[in-house]
């Protein structure tokens, strides 16, 4: 028996061993560390962005985000720097994006993990994965030269149709040019769903078979079981996944800034031009100074806290209604 | 005993006839709702059970009993064509139910699985409230009446009722695994099927939960068949009327099958095996 514990003392066979207390404390600092890193970055980014905007935001007050107005040189009197026409024009073109791109990925998801055969799956999934490495640029050149114009006698032509209807009428108002709040919105309908998909895909794919069986077992057609099975599984997922689009969508710079048409405008007329909070600042940063410079720095700062909101109303919504779908487990 | 509109198909009507019992050992005092004719199930080119042929007793349980690998629960999922998701699954042979080919080509696998329920070897309720996972099936099947009615009388069915009644609203997951699995039970009665196939319910169970529903099969017989896949022989002696065993065989061509050696009356196959291969089996001598 030459294996044998040379120390039968039963106590220091189960005391600590340095090698793995000492990985463990290593490990654990790391993981922390890293944690750590992350809220301080978000920190500095939030203390330094306020304290460049400070002027802006010293200078224009609560005013900062209930004006509409964004004069940065008037002909008379001191300029004006209101944000929310291009917080209108971020929220509109994202709204439009998701409303057009969500159902198309959880369409797109479903069809690869439920319908499609095996080896078209492989395939499908390259190709929506090449469509998010696509540059914005290049998205927003297609959408000037290509998209815009191509959309303006659609435009014309749905306007004619609804124009006369009440609300519709306000929705669907004249067309002017073909760079407009509902181009911008198309355009980043597109540059999200390739993340919208990929994400609902895999949230989808960890459904149990167990629960589609179930659902199977007590007669359900397809669509019965997506209904029962998969969606109540996954509506966290799906909800995050269409967060982190939004978050692209609202973020979005340059694709947005070449269609959506540079005016400040609060419209409900989605054909109209307008503008978002981080086109402005890149159409305007170069030629910019002092408060100016502020203000659109300023605009960086709602744009992170309207990010933020959101995604803490979304992390609500989901505990709410996971809550209520799957009942509460206490 | 009210049974619902056997109806599978998209056409109007279809000749309903109960055939005979025609398998050997077996009495013909009860009528067999369901019949297998030289049923084989293939997953693409590999036969993975050959040529089963066995009645399914009405209001009576019939176990499949036998070792891994032997095709049961191949057999038993066959019976309500929850093998067709599965890519490259085929049967040959007919499996009739009430005379109708589950599988002829105007037989709608819904309607079958409405008929024929299923409940898993891992209770696999949906992530839902408990209510919602017997209701689910009633809406699905758009059940008339009032939904808490059936939902109670489902409950109540699977002897869950008394442990849930305060707390239908809480999440399914929530219930142990002996409740789960009842209310697995419940939420397949509910849809009133006329054959519950078991694969092999009980085996995440601890020997209390698998008590009740043991319990709880015995009393489902007053107005459902059952067919229940079991790897424990005295589960299948202590609840079932009938025994059919299977077993794995290695062909001419060293390919590997399941196979249906015996069936017969519980009590005969346990005390009085007619094949070989049945007495080792269950004496213990293999498998």
């Amino acid at each position: 028996m030459t294996l044998t514990n040379k120390s039968p003392d039963p106590r220091s066979a189960l005391a600590q061993r340095g090698r793995s207390a000492l990985g463990d404390r290593v490990f654990s600092w790391w993981t922390l560390g890293t944690g750590l890193l992350v809220l301080a970055i978000l920190g500095l980014i939030l203390i330094t962005t306020v304290r460049e905007a400070w002027p802006a935001f010293d200078a224009m007050g609560f005013r900062f985000i209930t004006e509409r107005v964004w004069d940065p040189n008037p002909a008379t009197g001191d300029a004006i720097f209101g944000a929310l026409s291009f917080a209108y024009g971020t929220a509109i073109s994202s709204l439009i994006a998701l409303l057009f791109a969500v159902p198309v990925s959880v369409g797109i998801a479903l069809f690869l993990t439920e319908l499609a055969p095996r080896r078209l799956r492989g395939p499908a999934v390259t190709v929506i994965d090449l469509l998010a490495a696509v540059p914005s640029v290049v998205f927003g050149l297609w959408g000037i030269l290509v998209v815009g114009p191509a959309l303006v006698p659609v435009y014309q032509w749905i306007h004619d149709v609804f124009g006369g209807v009440p609300v519709l009428g306000s929705l669907f108002g004249p067309v002017t040019t073909g760079r407009n709040f509902m181009t911008a919105g198309l355009i980043l309908a597109i540059m999200v769903t390739p993340i919208i998909t990929s994400i609902t895909r895999e949230v989808f794919s960890t459904v149990p078979r167990a629960d589609k069986d179930a659902a199977l077992a007590l007669g359900a057609t397809r669509w019965e079981m997506i209904r029962g099975a998969v969606f109540p599984h996954s509506f966290g997922g799906v909800v995050g996944a269409v967060m982190l689009g939004l978050g692209r969508a609202m973020g979005e710079t340059i694709a947005v800034a070449l269609v959506i048409g540079g005016a400040t405008n609060i419209t409900a007329n989605l054909f109209a031009p307008g503008n978002s909070m981080a086109a402005v600042i890149v159409q305007q940063f170069g030629e910019s100074t002092g408060t100016f410079t502020a203000a659109l720095i300023g605009l960086g700062v709602v744009l992170f806290a309207m990010t933020v909101l959101i995604n803490v109303l979304a992390q609500v919504i989901v505990r709410r209604a996971e809550a209520r779908m799957k009942g509460s487990v206490a | 005993m009210a049974r619902n509109e056997t109806d599978l198909s998209t056409r109007p009507s279809v000749a309903v006839h109960t055939p005979g019992v025609t398998a050997s050992g077996v009495g013909t005092d009860s009528a067999s709702v369901m019949q297998l004719r030289d049923v084989s199930v293939y997953y693409g080119n590999y036969e993975a059970v050959r040529g089963t042929s066995m009645p399914i007793q009405q209001n009576q349980v019939t176990a499949m009993i036998g070792p891994s690998g032997c095709g049961k629960s191949t057999v038993l999922r066959a019976l309500n064509r929850m093998n067709d998701p599965i890519p490259g699954a085929r049967v040959s042979g007919e499996v009739l139910f009430h005379g109708q080919d589950l599988y002829a080509k105007d037989v709608d696998p819904i309607q079958v699985r409405r008929q024929i329920g299923m409940v898993f070897q891992k209770p696999n309720p949906f992530p839902k409230s408990i209510y919602d996972n017997v209701a689910y099936g009633l809406r699905i099947n758009g059940i008339k009446g009032r939904l808490d009615d059936h939902v109670e009388e489902a409950l109540t069915k699977a002897a869950l009722w008394d442990e849930v009644k305060d707390k239908l609203r809480k999440s399914a997951l929530a219930l142990s695994g002996g409740q789960q699995q009842r209310l697995c039970i419940a939420r397949t009665i509910a849809v009133k099927p006329q054959v519950i196939l078991m694969d092999e319910p009980c085996s995440a169970l601890d020997p209390i939960a698998t008590a009740k529903i043991e319990d709880l099969m015995f009393e489902l017989t007053n107005d459902y068949t059952i067919v229940i896949v079991t790897h424990n022989m005295q589960q299948a002696a202590r609840v079932s009327h009938y025994t059919a065993f299977f077993t794995a065989e290695v062909d001419d061509q060293q390919v590997r099958h399941g196979r249906l050696v015996e069936f017969s009356q519980t009590g005969k196959l346990f005390t009085n095996p007619a094949d070989k291969r049945t007495e080792d089996y269950i004496t213990g001598r293999f498998g």
